[in-house]
C-alpha cells in the first residue's frame, strides 16, 4: 500500500539528509521531487500543487530555525508529515450513530468500487462492536448483486432484507423504504443500504440514489471508491456530491499496491473525510481509517499502532494474561505457548498483511508479498504432531522422536529441525529480554510490541518461517550436524 | 478545467506562453496519461511548435501523429484457429467489469455466428457464478460451473472438455478478480492455463482494465503479463468521464494491444478498439 510513493519519500529525503545545512534551493528541490512521485501516485494535479507550497512555505519560514537544530532534515520530515496527515484528513472520524435507532448508512459509488462486499465488511464490523446491523439490497440493477449481498449476509450472519430478485427487477426505492420499516419493528440499530454503482455522468441513476436517499434519509452517505482509480476521481466525486452528496469516504483495494493518490484529492476537493480502508478479500479485512497511522505509511514510518490492535484483537485476554504472568515469573517459553500464538496469529489475518505495517517493511516487500500464510500451518501441524511433555521441554526430542513428529505431520526432518533450532533461539531471546538485555540487534519489532501493549512474547522470532532476512532465520546454526539425527540431538542438547 | 481546444487555438495564434505549456501538461496528466508519458509528449509537441508556430500549422493532427506513435504496432484482431475450439481467458483485478466483458464476448461471437461455450471459473467472489449464468441464460450460451469456492482450475477443465465436445468455435473462461500484488493468485492464473493446455491450447489473454484506472493500471498490465502472457485488453466502463488515457501508457510501456472496449452495460455494449476514435477522444473535451 503506497509502497511507490513510500519509496519516492524515502528516496527524496535521504538526499536532504546528508545536507547539514539546508538552503533555500534543497527545499524546493525536495519540493520538486515530492511532487513529481504524487504525481505519480494519481494525485489531482492542482492539489499536489497546493501542498507542495505548503510544504516549502512552512519549511522556509522555519528555515533558520530548523537549521539551528541538531537534524535539519527531520524538521523538515516533521512538516511534510504533519502535512500529509492534514490531507489525509486530520483528526479521525466515526460513524456517528442516529440518537434515535435505527442508523441508516447509504453506499454509493462507482461500478466495480466494491461497495457490496465493503457492505459485508461493514456489517461486520458494527456488528462485533455491538450492533445489530440489518442490510437492504437496493443494487437491482447489476447481474446478481443481490444473491451476492445474501452470500455475504450469510457468512456473517446478518440478516438481508431482499424482498426483489434484482437484475433489473423491482423498485430500489420502495425496497430501501421497506428495509428500514422492517429493521423499525425488528429492532435492528444500523441499517445498510446497498444500492447500484453508476457513472458519474449517468443522470438517470443519479436520480434513483437521490430518490433512496429522501425516502430514508441516510445519517451517513459514505462514498465507496477504488483505491486504484486515476485523476477520474476527482470528477466522479464531485458528480456524487453535487447529485446525491456524501458525507464520508470509503477506501477500496489498499491491499494493492496503488498509490491511492486519487483519494488523497477526493479528500481535498470534497472536504469529505475518509473513515475506512479495506484490505482484502476476506470480510474481516477491513479497518478504520487513520489519517496519522496512514501517513506514517507512506513516509516508511510503519504502522504498530494497528498491528498491535488487531494483535490484541485477535488473542483473547485469557492467554495473553497466561503468557505475561510467565513471563513475568521467569518460566520458561513453551511450544505449548508458541501454539496458542500461531492460533491467535491465524486469527489476525493475513501475515502478509500484518508483516507490510512494520517499521521498514518496505524493505522486504517482495519477501513479505511472497510470504506463504500456509507456513503457520505447516509449522503447526509439526507441534501439534510432539507430545505435551515435548512441547514443554524440546530438549528430549532425539532423533526418532523427531523422525516421527516428521511422519506424524507429513513433513520432513529437516523442518522440524529448523523449527526446533529457531525456537530455541527465540527462547534464548526471551530470556534475554527478561534480563534486560534488550533485544539482539535488528530486532526492534518486538520491544516495540511489548511498549505497544502487545502480550509477551507475542513477537514472531520463533519458527515463523519469514523467507530471509528475517529474525527467524538468522538464528544461529549449529556448524557441527551429524548425519545421524540420535548422534546430532546429543550435540545440540 | 482547461480546454485542449483552447490550447490548440493559442498554438495556431503562434503565442505560446510557459502557463499554457503547464496547462496543456495538466490536460494530459488529467486524462491519466502519466507523469512520463506527459513528459515525452509535451517534449514532441514542444518541437513541433517551434517548426510551426511561424505558420498556422496543423498542432492538432501532429499531436495526433505524436500520440499514435505511442500505440501498440501489435495486431488487434482476434484470430479464430481453424480445425479447433479457440479459447480465451479473461484476466484482471476485481470490479474491472470481467464477468459483464465475458457477457459482452458471448454475445459479440454469438451475432458472428459462432457457437459459445463458457467456463465460470470466478468461484471465489459470492454470487460470481450465478452472475454469469443469468447472462448466459439470456444470451442462449451455455455456462460450465463449479462449486463456489471449488478449483478454478477444474471448472476451466470441465469447461474445455464441454466446448469441444460440443465444437464450440470459441470457448470463454471467466476467472475471479485479483490484485495483481498476490503472488498466490496469480499463480493460480498459471494453474488454469496449464490445466486447460493439457487439452487445447489458449489462443487469447484479455487483460480487462477499468478506464478509470489510474496509474496503476501499468503494473496491473505488467504483472498479468509476467503470470499469464496477456494478448490483449479490453478497456471497460468507456461511457463514463473517463478517458482511458492509461490504456495509451499500458501501450506505450508494455505493448499491448488494447482489442476491445466496453462502454456499457448491455451484452451489445462492446467495441473492437479503434485506435483514431481513442485518440481523438483524449484530446477532445
Amino acid at each position: 500500500m503506497f509502497d511507490k510513493l513510500t519509496s519516492k519519500f524515502s528516496s527524496a529525503f535521504s538526499s536532504l539528509r546528508s545536507k547539514g545545512r539546508l538552503k533555500s534551493g534543497d527545499i524546493e528541490a525536495i519540493g520538486a521531487e515530492i511532487r513529481a512521485a504524487l504525481i505519480e501516485s494519481d494525485v489531482a494535479l492542482d492539489v499536489v500543487d497546493k501542498f507542495i507550497a505548503r510544504i516549502i512555505d512552512r519549511s522556509l519560514e522555519k528555515l533558520e530555525e530548523v537549521n539551528k537544530g541538531i537534524n535539519p532534515s527531520q524538521a523538515i520530515f516533521t512538516i511534510v508529515n504533519e502535512e500529509l496527515t492534514a490531507i489525509l484528513g486530520g483528526n479521525s472520524r466515526r460513524i456517528t450513530l442516529a440518537k434515535k435507532p435505527p442508523t441508516v448508512i447509504m453506499l454509493t459509488g462507482l461500478q466495480g468500487a466494491g461497495k457490496t462486499s465493503l457492505a459485508g465488511k461493514l456489517a461486520l464490523h458494527l456488528k462485533s462492536a455491538g450492533n445489530t446491523p440489518l442490510l437492504v439490497a437496493s443494487d437491482l440493477q447489476r447481474p446478481n448483486a443481490v444473491t451476492q449481498l445474501q452470500v455475504v449476509g450469510a457468512s456473517i450472519k446478518v440478516p438481508v432484507f431482499a424482498p426483489e430478485p434484482g437484475n433489473g427487477v423491482g423498485d430500489p426505492v420502495s425496497v430501501a423504504k421497506a428495509g428500514l420499516v422492517f429493521a423499525q419493528e425488528k429492532l435492528y440499530n444500523i441499517v445498510i443500504v446497498d444500492t447500484a454503482g453508476r457513472l458519474g455522468v449517468d443522470q438517470e441513476l443519479m436520480n434513483e440514489a437521490i430518490r433512496i436517499r429522501d425516502a430514508v434519509s441516510p445519517d451517513e452517505i459514505l462514498f465507496v471508491v477504488d483505491a486504484m482509480v486515476g485523476q477520474d476521481a476527482v470528477r466522479a466525486a464531485e458528480a456524487f456530491q453535487a447529485g446525491v452528496g456524501f458525507d464520508g469516504v470509503v477506501l477500496t483495494k489498499l491491499d494493492g499496491d496503488a498509490r491511492g493518490g486519487a483519494a488523497l484529492s477526493i479528500l481535498e476537493k470534497t472536504g469529505k473525510p475518509i473513515l475506512f480502508a479495506s484490505t482484502g478479500e476476506k470480510v474481516e479485512d477491513f479497518d478504520l481509517f487513520y489519517p496519522d497511522r496512514m501517513a506514517s505509511r507512506i513516509l516508511g514510518l510503519g504502522d504498530i499502532q494497528t498491528l498491535a490492535e488487531q494483535a490484541k484483537r485477535s488473542m483473547d485476554s485469557a492467554t495473553t494474561s497466561r503468557l505475561e504472568e510467565k513471563f513475568i515469573k521467569g518460566e520458561d517459553f513453551t511450544l505449548t505457548d508458541f501454539l496458542a500464538q500461531l492460533e491467535a496469529m491465524k486469527n489476525m489475518g493475513s501475515m502478509s498483511k500484518m508483516l507490510a505495517m512494520l517499521p521498514g517493511a518496505g524493505a522486504i516487500k517482495k519477501q513479505i508479498e511472497n510470504f506463504d500464510d500456509n507456513e503457520l500451518v505447516r509449522t503447526q501441524a509439526i507441534v501439534q504432531s510432539m507430545t505435551p511433555i515435548e512441547r514443554n521441554d524440546p530438549k528430549v526430542l532425539n532423533g526418532s522422536r523427531r523422525a516421527r513428529i516428521a511422519k506424524g505431520s507429513g513433513r520432513q526432518v529437516s523442518e522440524v529441525n529448523n523449527l526446533v533450532d529457531r525456537f530455541s533461539a527465540a527462547q534464548k531471546m526471551m530470556k534475554q529480554m527478561r534480563s534486560g538485555k534488550g533485544m539482539p540487534a535488528g530486532m526492534g519489532l518486538p520491544a516495540g510490541m511489548a511498549r505497544m501493549g502487545m502480550p509477551a512474547g507475542m513477537g514472531m522470532p520463533a519458527g515463523m518461517g519469514l523467507p530471509a532476512p528475517s529474525p527467524g532465520r538468522t538464528a544461529p546454526k549449529k556448524k557441527s550436524k551429524s548425519g545421524n539425527p540420535a548422534k546430532r540431538a546429543a550435540e545440540e542438547s | 478545467m482547461a480546454l485542449f481546444s483552447k490550447i490548440f487555438a493559442k498554438f495556431r495564434g503562434g503565442a505560446i506562453a510557459p502557463a499554457d505549456w503547464e496547462e496543456f501538461e495538466s490536460l494530459l496528466i488529467e486524462a491519466d496519461l502519466g507523469a512520463h508519458l506527459t513528459g515525452e509528449i509535451i517534449e514532441i509537441s514542444k518541437e513541433l511548435a517551434r517548426g510551426r508556430s511561424s505558420e498556422s500549422g496543423d498542432i492538432e493532427g501532429a499531436l495526433l501523429h505524436a500520440l499514435r506513435e505511442k500505440l501498440s504496432p501489435a495486431s488487434r484482431s482476434i484470430p479464430r484457429a481453424d480445425e479447433r475450439t479457440t479459447s480465451i481467458m479473461i484476466v484482471g483485478v476485481n470490479g474491472t467489469g470481467k464477468t459483464t466483458s465475458v457477457a459482452k464476448l458471448m454475445q459479440y461471437f454469438k451475432s458472428q455466428g459462432a457457437s459459445v461455450v463458457v467456463a465460470a471459473a470466478d468461484t471465489f467472489r459470492a454470487a460470481a457464478i450465478d452472475q454469469i449464468q443469468t447472462w448466459g441464460d439470456r444470451i442462449g450460451v451455455p455456462v460450465i460451473v463449479g462449486k463456489t469456492e471449488g478449483d478454478p482450475a477444474s471448472v476451466a477443465f470441465d469447461g474445455i472438455k464441454r466446448a469441444i465436445g460440443d465444437h464450440a468455435d470459441i470457448f470463454i473462461i471467466d476467472t475471479a478478480g485479483r490484485l495483481h500484488t498476490k503472488s498466490g493468485l496469480m499463480d493460480e492464473l498459471g494453474k488454469i492455463r496449464r490445466v486447460v493446455e493439457k487439452v487445447s491450447p489458449i489462443d487469447e489473454v484479455l487483460l480487462v482494465v477499468d478506464a478509470t484506472t489510474g496509474q496503476n493500471g501499468i503494473a496491473q498490465a505488467k504483472l498479468f503479463a509476467e503470470s499469464v502472457a496477456v494478448t490483449g485488453l479490453i478497456l471497460t466502463k468507456m461511457d463514463g468521464s473517463a478517458k482511458g488515457g492509461v490504456a495509451l501508457a499500458i501501450e506505450a510501456t508494455t505493448g499491448i494491444p488494447v482489442k476491445f472496449i466496453g462502454s456499457g452495460e448491455g451484452a451489445g455494449d462492446l467495441q473492437l478498439f479503434e485506435p483514431e476514435l481513442y485518440l481523438k477522444g483524449l484530446i477532445s473535451e
